[in-house]
C-alpha cells in the first residue's frame, strides 16, 4: 500500500513537473504579451513637470498656489450640496506629507456639515497638459470627493458655465466604493448629460489606499487614467456640442457632502471623513 | 453525503515531519520552523460538497430540512435545498463542518448565491460552528433577507488571520417564530465558498452595541462580553455580523480588578474600578464596559424550607421554574437588570429602577396550595425617601396578561395582590426578607400566576424568590 502510494506520488510529481514547465512557458509568453499590451497602452506621454505640490510642509497650504472657496455657494455650489466650506484647519490641513480635507457633521452658519474646497484659480492655470494627483478618498453614503479642472473664464460674459468648460479627472460616490468617474462638461453636454466614463477597480476599492488619478489633455483629446490603466479617451468627435477645452483651466480639489450626484448622508455614514492627497503634479508635453 | 478523505493533509504532515526530523538531526528545531499548514481550499458546495464535508442537523431540527437539489441551481447542476417547516413543526438548522481543518486566513468573506420560494428572512446564517472549539470563531448574520431571485450574499470574516485551522464551514438556523412568520417554504444556496473579494473594508468593531456600559458588580462575579464587526462591502452597503469574543483582543485598565479571557468572560478579582475595551485586528471597538466592583454585599440568607413545600422562581437552593424574563420590557421602563455571582450564589441586580417585571408564562405557576411569596432584597442605593413595591399577577383563564395601560393594574380576568415594603424596613446595605401573603385579588385565583412586577426608586439586588405553603 505504501509502496503503491509512493509510486503514485512520484508519478504525480513527474506530471506536475511537466505541467509546471508548461506553466512556466505560458508565464513567459504572458509576460511578453503583457509588455506588448502596456506598450500599446501608453498611459501618459507628457513628462515636462511644470507644477507640483508634494504637501511636504505641515500646516496651512502653500498660499502662492492654493486659495479657498468659502461658504455654501449658490444653491449648494450648483449641486444642492449640504456642506459649508471653510479654510479652518479642522477642514483643511497638511499633516505628515499629506493634504487632509475633512468633512465634519456639525452645525456651522446654518449648514449641517463642514468641509473644504481648494483651487488654483489665478495662481496656476494652464491650457493642455497632464494633471495628476495621488488620492485616498473617504467612504459612505453622501460623500462626494472630486479632483477637477474648471475653465478660467467662467466669470466672463458669454462664458458662464458650462460654456467655460469643465474636466472632471476624478469624481467618486461614497456609496460606490469601487467606482470613479471621469467627465467633460461643455455647452449641450453638462451636468447629467456630461460625457462620462466610469472605471471600476478590480478586486479592490478606492477608500482603502492611495490611487493616482490623471488626465492627459491635448488639443484634440482628453485621456483618463487610474494608476497604470488608461480607461478612456474623449475626443472632439465624442462631445455632443462645441469643444471648449482650448483655454486655460485651473485645478479644484474638494470634498462635498450630499448634493444631486450622491444624495444625502444617512445614519450609516461615518463622520468625520477624510480625503487625503499625497501630491498634485502637472506636466506639459 | 460525500465524504472525501484528506490524503494531502497526511502527505503534508508527513513531509513536514520528515523535514522537522531532518532539521532536528542537524541543529534542533529552529524558531523559524513553520507548523504544518492546512489546505486552503475555500470551496464548500459548488455542484456537490467540496473537500470533505459533514452535515450535522441541530437538535430539534426538522429532519428532512436539507437535501441536494439536482433540479435547481444558480450555476452548474445542483444546489443546496432547505425546506423550512410551517410554524409549530420545528425549524431547519444545521452545521456543515469540514472533515479536516482548513486554512481560511487568505479569504475575506463567505459568499453564496441564494433564492427562496417566497420572500423571507433567514434567522441566522454564518460559519465557525465547531464543537471541538466551542464555536470559538463563530460568525452570525441575523435576519438575512432572501428573495425569489438568485442573488449573491456576502458574510465577511471579522479577522481572517484567526481562521488558520477552521472546521465550521457553514451553518444556518431558520424557522417560523410565530404563526405570522414565514414557514413552509424552501430556499436554495449555491456556489457556497470562501472568497477573497478585496472589497471588504472599513472595519468598525463594537462591543455592547457600541455603548459605554456601566456595571455595578461585586468581587468574584463574572459577566460576558458580546461583540459585532461591521464592514462596508464593495456594493457600498454596511453589513454587521455577530463576531464570537475570540475574534477580539480585550484590554482591562486594571488587571488587579478585572480580567477578560479570550471567551469574553470578565472576572472581577477585587473591589474597585476597571474599564474593559476591545479591538479586532488592531481596530479599537466602539463601546466599553466600566466595571465598578466596590459594592459591599454578602450572600442572602440560605432558604431553609423543604423543597417539596415551595415553588421557586429564582434561588440556588431550589430547582427553579422556567422564567421568560427577569425584566419584561415594559414601555417607559428605565430599569436595567444584570446578574451578579457571589461565590456560588446568583443574584439579580436592578439599577436605574422605576418599574419592571419578572414574567413566567411558559408555563404559568399554579400556586393553589401556596400561601406566600418570599423575596430577599438588598438595597444598594442611599435614597432619601426610598420606596419599593411588588405586585403578583394571575393572568386568568384567557391565557394573556390584561393590563390597564393607565394604571398598570389588572383588567378582564386578571387578578393581583399589591404589596409595599414599609419604608422603615427599607434600610440599605443589608438583606431584607419580604414575605407577601397571596391574599387580596389572589385569595381565590392563584392558579395562573404569570408575573411579579415591582416599582420603586432604589437600586436593589434580589435573591431567593419562591412561593411557599
Amino acid at each position: 500500500m505504501n509502496k503503491m502510494m509512493n509510486a503514485k506520488t512520484s508519478n504525480m510529481n513527474r506530471i506536475y513537473t511537466s505541467k509546471i514547465w508548461n506553466y512556466f512557458i505560458l508565464l513567459v509568453l504572458l509576460f511578453y504579451i503583457g509588455c506588448n499590451t502596456s506598450e500599446e497602452q501608453t498611459v501618459a506621454t507628457f513628462s515636462n513637470l511644470v507644477m507640483q505640490d508634494e504637501f511636504d510642509v505641515d500646516g496651512t497650504l502653500n498660499s502662492s498656489l492654493w486659495t479657498y472657496d468659502i461658504g455654501t455657494g449658490m444653491n449648494g455650489w450648483g449641486n444642492n450640496e449640504l456642506q459649508y466650506y471653510t479654510d479652518r484647519p479642522e477642514n483643511v490641513t497638511v499633516q505628515n506629507g499629506v493634504l487632509i480635507i475633512t468633512a465634519r457633521q456639525e452645525d456651522f452658519n446654518g449648514a449641517a456639515y463642514t468641509s473644504a474646497r481648494i483651487k488654483t484659480e489665478d495662481l496656476f492655470e494652464q491650457t493642455y497638459g497632464r494633471f495628476e494627483a495621488r488620492i485616498r478618498v473617504p467612504f459612505g453614503q453622501g460623500m462626494w470627493p472630486a479632483f477637477w479642472l474648471l475653465g478660467n473664464n467662467c466669470n466672463e460674459p458669454g462664458f458662464t458655465w458650462p460654456q467655460c468648460g469643465e474636466i472632471d479627472i476624478m469624481e467618486f460616490r461614497g456609496q460606490e466604493p469601487t467606482i470613479i468617474h471621469g467627465s467633460v462638461h461643455g455647452p449641450e453636454y453638462s451636468a447629467g448629460n456630461a460625457i462620462t466614463k466610469s472605471y471600476q477597480l478590480p478586486n479592490d476599492r478606492f477608500d482603502t489606499g492611495f490611487h493616482v488619478f490623471g488626465i492627459e489633455w491635448a488639443p484634440d483629446y482628453v485621456n483618463y487614467y487610474v494608476d497604470d490603466v488608461l480607461y478612456n479617451q474623449i475626443t472632439r468627435e465624442d462631445v455632443t456640442g462645441e469643444w471648449v477645452l482650448d483655454h486655460p483651466f485651473y485645478i479644484i480639489i474638494n470634498l462635498a457632502v450630499g448634493g444631486s450626484f450622491v444624495g444625502s448622508p444617512n445614519s450609516d455614514t461615518v463622520f468625520p471623513q477624510n480625503m487625503l492627497v499625497d501630491y498634485v503634479r502637472v506636466y506639459k508635453k | 453525503m460525500k465524504i472525501k478523505k484528506h490524503t494531502y493533509i497526511k502527505i503534508t504532515v508527513t513531509l513536514g515531519l520528515i523535514l522537522v526530523t531532518l532539521t532536528g538531526c542537524e541543529r534542533g528545531l529552529s524558531e523559524e520552523a513553520e507548523l504544518a499548514t492546512f489546505p486552503t481550499n475555500g470551496d464548500i458546495f459548488i455542484d456537490s460538497f467540496v473537500g470533505g464535508l459533514d452535515y450535522f442537523p441541530f437538535g430539534g431540527s426538522f429532519a428532512e430540512a436539507f437535501s441536494v437539489d439536482q433540479n435547481e441551481s444558480f450555476m452548474g447542476t445542483a444546489s443546496m435545498r432547505f425546506d423550512i417547516p410551517v410554524f409549530g413543526v420545528g425549524f431547519g438548522g444545521a452545521t456543515f463542518p469540514s472533515t479536516g481543518p482548513r486554512d481560511l486566513s487568505g479569504y475575506d468573506a463567505l459568499t453564496f448565491w441564494a433564492k427562496a420560494s417566497r420572500g423571507a428572512d433567514i434567522n441566522e446564517i454564518g460559519f465557525g460552528v465547531n464543537g471541538d472549539t466551542n464555536n470559538q470563531y463563530q460568525v452570525t448574520l441575523q435576519n438575512m433577507p432572501i428573495t425569489t431571485n438568485w442573488k449573491k450574499y456576502t458574510i465577511p470574516i471579522p479577522d481572517a488571520s484567526k481562521l488558520n485551522q477552521e472546521i465550521g464551514m457553514f451553518w444556518y438556523a431558520e424557522g417560523a417564530e410565530n404563526a405570522a412568520d414565514e414557514g413552509g417554504y424552501t430556499f436554495w444556496i449555491d456556489e457556497l465558498k470562501f472568497e477573497r473579494l478585496g472589497t471588504i473594508a472599513q472595519p468598525r468593531p463594537a462591543i455592547f452595541n457600541g455603548i459605554d456600559e456601566m456595571l455595578q458588580t461585586v468581587k468574584g462575579s463574572t459577566t460576558t462580553i458580546t461583540g459585532t464587526q461591521t464592514f462596508n462591502l464593495g456594493t457600498g452597503e454596511d453589513i454587521m455580523v455577530i463576531a464570537a469574543p475570540s475574534y477580539f483582543n480585550f484590554m482591562s485598565s486594571d488587571e488587579s480588578i478585572a480580567i477578560v479571557n479570550e471567551r469574553g468572560e470578565v472576572t472581577i478579582l477585587d473591589s474597585g474600578k476597571a474599564i474593559i475595551t476591545a479591538s479586532i485586528d488592531g481596530v479599537l471597538a466602539k463601546g466599553s464596559l466600566t466595571v465598578d466592583s466596590s459594592l459591599n454585599i454578602s450572600s442572602a440568607p440560605t432558604p431553609t424550607r423543604a423543597a417539596n413545600t415551595v415553588i421557586s422562581v429564582y434561588s440556588n437552593a431550589y430547582t427553579n421554574v422556567n422564567v421568560d424574563t427577569f425584566n419584561g420590557n415594559f414601555g417607559g421602563s428605565t430599569t436595567q437588570t444584570t446578574f451578579l455571582k457571589l461565590g456560588n450564589d446568583d443574584l439579580i441586580f436592578n439599577t436605574n429602577v422605576n418599574f419592571a417585571g419578572i414574567q413566567f408564562q411558559n408555563p404559568t405557576i399554579d400556586a393553589s396550595s401556596m400561601n406566600f411569596l418570599h423575596l430577599d432584597v438588598f438595597i444598594v442605593s442611599d435614597t432619601s425617601s426610598p420606596s419599593l413595591s411588588f405586585n403578583i399577577r394571575d393572568r386568568g383563564a384567557n391565557g394573556e396578561l390584561n393590563t390597564n395601560v393607565n394604571t398598570g393594574g389588572p383588567t378582564e380576568d386578571d387578578q393581583q395582590i399589591d404589596f409595599t415594603i414599609p419604608s422603615a424596613q427599607l434600610v440599605s446595605g443589608q438583606w431584607i426578607s419580604v414575605d407577601i401573603p397571596l391574599t387580596g385579588g389572589l385569595a381565590t385565583q392563584k392558579n395562573n400566576l404569570a408575573q411579579i412586577a415591582f416599582s420603586g426608586n432604589v437600586d436593589f439586588i434580589l435573591d431567593n424568590i419562591y412561593f411557599y405553603e
